[in-house]
């Protein structure tokens, strides 16, 4: 979202390799080694070759432990930390003025901005110490060449589109986006979500990101397609569930999710799910989700037993093919579509894979030169490839760096603001999520095979906190929100910050953590807050107490 | 001829081994003071000239050596003293360290000048606590008399945990960098890409305590004493069938039948009184005859000629009751104990040497022996996987020092 | 400088760029080069020696895996110390280790003529099957120390540093730390130490069963490449399918995402796709 406001595309701007040959990695929010194990090879061939890491994080990961710094920043405050960083740069003459000159605008306003972003108003709000702010910004300018990486403790918030802004000023201000060994880098928490946002399943966009309100962009397609097409945005999840929610939608048709378990605030979203006229649910498993539909449509999994292509983080094309038969009734997604629309009236043929994703790339440019073949031949290509002689793009945006730039790259204006929900003596205790290495998201599919180190979900909970609180190690708590209510085993770990407690979304069936998350959404991008949301922590014994 | 006294201190020398009243003493601060004066170049040059080489068993020119490390590109040099003495039979540096450990650190600060290293680590003997304590004292000594500290070059002690392979020069860098100690392969030589990756001075004890009685006095002074060969002393240590066993400092080109007999060095055979046959060089050397120790001085070419080798200067006597496959086996197993078990030849093959030499193998098995050795000394990773065979070849190739 | 290094492989003369092995120069004539612990993702250990070849000049032979080729260099790769030095390793080796699925080293066995049982009849390295995950298994009599599973963990991959050599001389053997079981050590199960495993010592759970009850079948086995459905990654898999079961997953050593590492959702998390009749 951030990245296409600022570029034209959102995608990540470097390739893998661009870790091996960097002198400063910058992870924030990030906990690549648990959530991204082979990018983190990547990365650390990069440290091996002599690059620094620094990673900001609130908690002690498998990642932070790596980082040359690990700087231990409080939940929601990453636009306190990189406005200081760009103040300090700013301050002390040490940002790239002419790639700033020439190829970036809005220079004087993001200036002026930040310019009440001390170091040490930052401290206050980051909880880190105000020469060790100076001391990074003044690394980080001074290192040739920087990737910037970020996960969902970036994304997962309320303001994710500002989040995002403030990592780009940061790039622009040195010059580190559009060449080799510098770049900006959202590392995507799902096989597909580059491949989804490639294809248009975005609200507002069609095939290779081009905008639904351009009518030359429309009239393409409706020629391609022989229908013709809203020049409407249609709805982003949240608004979506809005719109359930004042009952002007009334069907919903989802395939290969679960949102039930995998949205925040869950009790929400299983009753607005379930007051819905029509609920068709396409998927592998008859999933929480599932089990609320009117019909569901058993799906083939994707990766072993259809036909396809994914796109990586690194804007790599790929080639998925079935491996084994699926079973049953199961059928490909692409035949239930088509016979969807068959048996509602719509003479739609039944097409493999590789003939609609030669359609596609007819009507994209960023696809045009990838075919099965060379997909196959190089395995897989790095969008954009303008034709089937081009190579593929290992960096995007190196125009910024020619006598033509091109539009000139914006810088935002972004202030902090606080997580939505703010802590209270009713709710003491910061809530934030993520993943751990061996499981993934909901678990439907990490939680089939057998995992030595599966105990199902737990809390990590600061031993001072539990000392407070009278918890033993591994004791079952209570854990409530103003949403809902759980019981956790709660570990202690000094991974978290005293005040901060952490838990992870992978074991639904037996702890819905979702129950407790906040649904405060970006208003640009639709993103959850995820990442904090404020609850209590009592005893069983405690809680029973008091309920009676 | 008396034994000479210029590595090992005069038996009149009655000062604290430690203290500033030895460093002046010993020539110490004329040493340093030299040093100092002179450009490292020259002091470069002198070594060369001196005809010093290195002590630890491989008999490098220290000099060559200095050159090649001065002359490697880094931001960064290391000087490294090598008191990991593990060698069998090797007591030499252990006797200089206690004996006199300023002139060994004295050569560390020398040679840290010459070749503009920054740092220096002395990496010592785990067993040799008593030997470290002195070393630490001098060191003290050293910083109270402002030659080592902030404004100088740093030593610092590193303690080994009790592995031969350790005092692998490569394997010795990998320990200070506090990983296994397994042997490096070469090229890179420690030179040009030693500790963390930088060039480094890997020296022996004894060739840095020769270089500070080099630059106490000079080249002529040095010449002195020694062969056309190879020029100084050199530490020798006597043990076995002698009468006075013990660490003697002796010049190159000393006959080795001297060695044994005169009456203020060995003092003669001891056990039956009749020689049977020598180890020289370590658990990793050759048996010598007694016609060949006759036939021999303590020089690299003279011995070379029995495929022998002065290596650190060990000296093993055995009388002619020693029955030597007996020898042979304990060898075998200090090798099969003491491999790091890095690389194949070595690891499996100092077992199934210790094997077949224990079920008779020296007769039956000789062949097998034969290409066994071989492809240990052709293709270990390092020293000492390809000197392990060499002790057992050296006795397969002479069949009268085996008994029945 | 030269870009280009002229060398001599057996009296042929062949240039290589800068940068190149011994090996790779001595591969530029159309020769194979016997290897056991080298990996093309790996840097090389120099452990096994089965790879040396005499250089001109040096006093030992030289393991051309690692060595860096020079200009000017004659080699021979041929020569009676080089062979004999060859089948010493396949000896040694077999003498030691149970080499049923280390299928390089019974090559190298069968090129140089070695005689399995020269050497055999002392200490081995027999030891009890270590099975303590549902995972992978590890039967360490298969080992042969080619370090390329510590290298994996450690700083050419993984950087989890869960296991290392221990001991020394014929007792140095793998070792997740202080002789603990798997599960209570440093491992994420990421199995890349069983991907890059030469020998069968590290072995899938899945595969080590069907092969103990007589049921891995290689001609009925199928592989296809596809991509992992789990994170945004893109990691290659290669998906080893019998009877319509996923029984194993690799990825291609020449893969520029993966190099052939995968992390355990990807390797070891397929089970969901053919959870079947519930």
């Amino acid at each position: 979202m951030g990245l296409t406001a600022v570029f034209g595309s959102g995608a990540g701007t470097s390739s893998y390799e661009d870790f091996h040959r960097t002198a400063f990695i910058l992870l924030v929010g990030s906990n690549a080694a648990e959530a991204h194990p082979i990018i983190f090879h990547h990365i650390m061939k990069g440290v091996k070759n002599g690059a620094e890491m620094v990673v900001v994080d609130p908690r002690q990961t498998l990642t932070t432990k790596k980082a040359h710094e690990h700087v231990r920043i409080a939940v929601g405050s990453d636009i306190a930390l990189v406005n200081a960083m760009a103040h300090v740069i700013i301050r002390d003459g040490l940002y790239h003025k002419e790639f700033v000159e020439h190829a970036t605008e809005g220079f004087e306003a993001f200036a002026e901005s930040v310019s009440t972003w001390t170091a040490e108003r930052a401290s206050l709000v980051t909880g880190i110490a105000a020469d060790r702010i100076e001391s990074l910004a003044r690394r980080y300018a001074a290192a040739p060449t920087c990737m910037i990486a970020w996960t969902l403790g970036i994304t997962e918030h309320h303001n994710a589109v500002d989040n995002v802004r403030g990592l780009i000023n940061l790039a622009l201000l040195c010059g580190n986006v559009g060449r080799s060994g510098s770049g900006l880098n959202p590392l995507r928490g799902q096989n597909n979500v580059q491949g989804g946002g490639d294809m248009g399943a975005l609200p507002g966009r069609l095939p290779g990101f081009q905008d639904i309100t351009d009518p030359d962009v429309r009239h393409k397609f409706e020629a391609a397609w022989g229908t013709l097409i809203s020049k409407v945005p249609g709805y982003d999840q949240t608004q979506m569930f809005h719109a359930m929610e004042e009952n002007r939608l009334k069907g919903l048709f989802v395939i290969g999710e679960n949102p039930v378990q995998s949205d925040a605030n869950s009790r929400l979203v299983r009753r607005l799910l379930s007051d819905l006229d029509a609920l068709v649910v396409q998927d592998i498993f008859m999933t929480p989700t599932a089990e609320l539909a009117d019909v569901v449509f058993p799906a083939f999994v994707s990766f072993a037993e259809s036909e396809g292509t994914y796109t990586n983080s690194e804007r790599r094309v790929q080639r998925v093919k079935a491996a084994r038969k699926a079973p049953g009734e199961a059928r490909d997604d692409l035949w239930i579509l088509a016979s969807l629309a068959r048996s509602m009236g719509h003479d739609w043929p039944i097409l493999g894979a590789q003939a609609l994703f030669d359609e596609m790339r007819r009507l994209t440019i960023n696809f045009r030169g990838i075919t099965y073949e060379r997909m196959e031949k190089l395995r897989g290509m790095q969008w954009p490839v303008y034709d089937e002689n081009h190579p593929g793009s290992s960096v995007l945006h190196e125009r910024l760096w020619q006598s033509d730039p091109g539009p000139k790259a914006p810088f935002a204006v972004v202030d902090w603001e606080p997580p939505v929900e703010g802590l209270s003596s009713e709710y003491p205790f910061l809530l934030t999520t993520g993943r751990r290495l061996a499981f993934f998201n909901t678990g439907v599919q990490s939680n089939v095979y057998d995992h030595p180190h599966k105990i199902g979900e737990w809390m990590e909970l600061h031993p001072k906190d539990a000392m407070d609180l009278g918890i033993q190690d591994g004791e079952i708590i209570a854990v409530e929100s103003k949403r809902g209510r759980v019981q956790v085993p709660a570990y202690y770990s000094e991974a978290v910050s005293p005040g901060t407690v952490f838990m992870s979304l992978h074991f639904p069936d037996e702890v819905t953590t979702n129950d407790l998350t906040i649904d405060a959404t970006d208003p640009q991008s639709g993103t959850a807050e995820f990442k904090a949301a404020a609850v209590r922590l009592s005893r069983l014994d405690e809680a029973a107490g008091k309920e009676a | 001829m008396p034994e000479v006294r210029r590595l090992l201190p005069e038996s009149t020398c009655r000062s604290d081994p430690a203290s500033p009243a030895r460093f002046t003493e010993r020539g110490w601060d004329r040493a340093m003071e030299r040093a100092l004066s002179m450009d490292p170049d020259e002091i470069i040059a002198d070594v060369k000239a001196s005809g010093i080489k290195g002590r630890g068993g491989a008999a490098f020119p220290t000099g060559v050596k200095w050159e090649s490390v001065k002359k490697a590109l880094g931001d960064m040099r290391y000087v490294v003293m090598n008191a990991d003495e593990s060698e069998l039979g090797t007591f030499k540096d252990r006797a200089l360290l206690q004996q006199d450990p300023l002139g060994a650190l004295v050569g560390v600060l020398i040679a840290a000048h010459a070749v503009d290293a920054q740092k220096a680590y002395c990496y010592i003997r785990g067993e040799y606590r008593q030997a470290e304590g002195r070393l630490k004292d001098a060191l003290g000594t050293l910083r109270q008399l402002g030659w080592v500290g902030p404004n100088g070059v740093d030593i610092e002690i590193r303690r080994g945990a009790g592995a031969y392979i350790a005092g692998e020069e490569t394997a010795l860098l990998n320990s200070i960098e506090g990983k296994r100690a397994e042997p490096r392969v070469k090229p890179p030589f420690p030179t040009n890409q030693g500790l963390w990756g930088r060039p480094t001075l890997i020296q022996n004890v004894e060739t840095l305590a020769n270089v500070a009685v080099l630059l106490a006095h000079d080249v002529n002074w040095f010449k002195e004493y020694g062969s056309s060969d190879t020029s100084g002393t050199k530490l020798i240590g006597l043990s076995g069938h002698v009468r006075r066993p013990g660490v003697y400092e002796v010049p190159f080109g000393y006959p080795l039948a001297n060695l044994l007999n005169d009456s203020d060095l060995g003092g003669g055979v001891a056990g039956s009184q009749r020689l049977g046959a020598i180890l020289i060089g370590g658990a990793a050397g050759t048996f010598l005859s007694s016609d060949e120790i006759n036939d021999s001085v303590l020089d690299y070419a003279s011995l070379a000629r029995y495929g022998a080798n002065i290596g650190s200067g060990a000296l093993m006597v055995f009388d002619d009751t020693v029955d030597l496959r007996w020898v042979l086996r304990k060898l075998a197993r200090f090798f099969s104990d003491e491999s790091c078990g890095q690389c194949v030849p070595c690891r499996i093959g100092t077992r199934r040497v210790l094997e077949l030499i224990e079920h008779g193998g020296l007769t039956t098995r000789q062949d097998d022996l034969r290409e066994l050795s071989q492809a240990m000394r052709d293709a270990s990773i390092c020293g000492l996987g390809q000197t392990a065979p060499v002790a057992l070849l050296s006795l397969l190739d002479r069949p009268d020092l085996i008994q029945g | 400088m030269h870009d280009q290094l002229r060398l001599t492989i057996d009296g042929v003369n062949v240039t290589v760029p800068q940068g190149s092995t011994v090996k790779d120069a001595i591969e530029a004539t159309n020769q194979s080069v016997p290897t056991l612990c080298w990996h093309e993702n790996l840097e090389p250990a120099n452990a096994c020696r089965a790879c040396v070849v005499e250089l001109k000049g040096s006093r030992v032979l030289v393991a051309s895996c690692s060595r860096a080729a020079e200009d000017g260099m004659e080699i021979q790769t041929t020569t009676e110390r080089v062979l004999n030095s060859r089948k010493l390793v396949a000896e040694l080796l077999m003498s030691t280790s149970n080499a049923d699925l280390a299928f390089d080293l019974q090559h190298l066995a069968e090129i140089t003529g070695a005689n399995p049982g020269r050497f055999s009849g002392g200490a081995t390295w027999e030891r009890p099957l270590q099975d303590d995950n549902s995972l992978y298994v590890r039967d360490m009599a298969k080992c042969i120390l080619c370090y390329r599973c510590v290298q994996a963990c450690g700083e050419d991959a993984q950087n989890t540093f869960a296991i290392s050599v221990a001991g020394r001389g014929f007792e140095a053997h793998i070792d997740a730390g202080f002789g603990r079981e798997l599960p209570e050590s440093d491992c994420v199960y990421c199995g890349n130490c069983v991907a890059v495993c030469p020998t069968g010592a590290l072995i899938g759970k899945t595969e080590w069963n069907l092969r103990q009850e007589g049921r891995w079948n290689e001609e009925g086995l199928t592989r296809t490449d596809t991509i992992c459905s789990y994170c945004g990654v893109g990691c290659a898999l290669t998906l080893h399918v019998l009877d319509n079961r996923i029984v194993k997953v690799t990825s291609p050593a020449d893969h520029p995402v993966t190099h052939g590492m995968l992390c355990v959702k990807g390797r070891y998390g397929y089970e969901f796709a053919q959870v079947e009749g519930e």
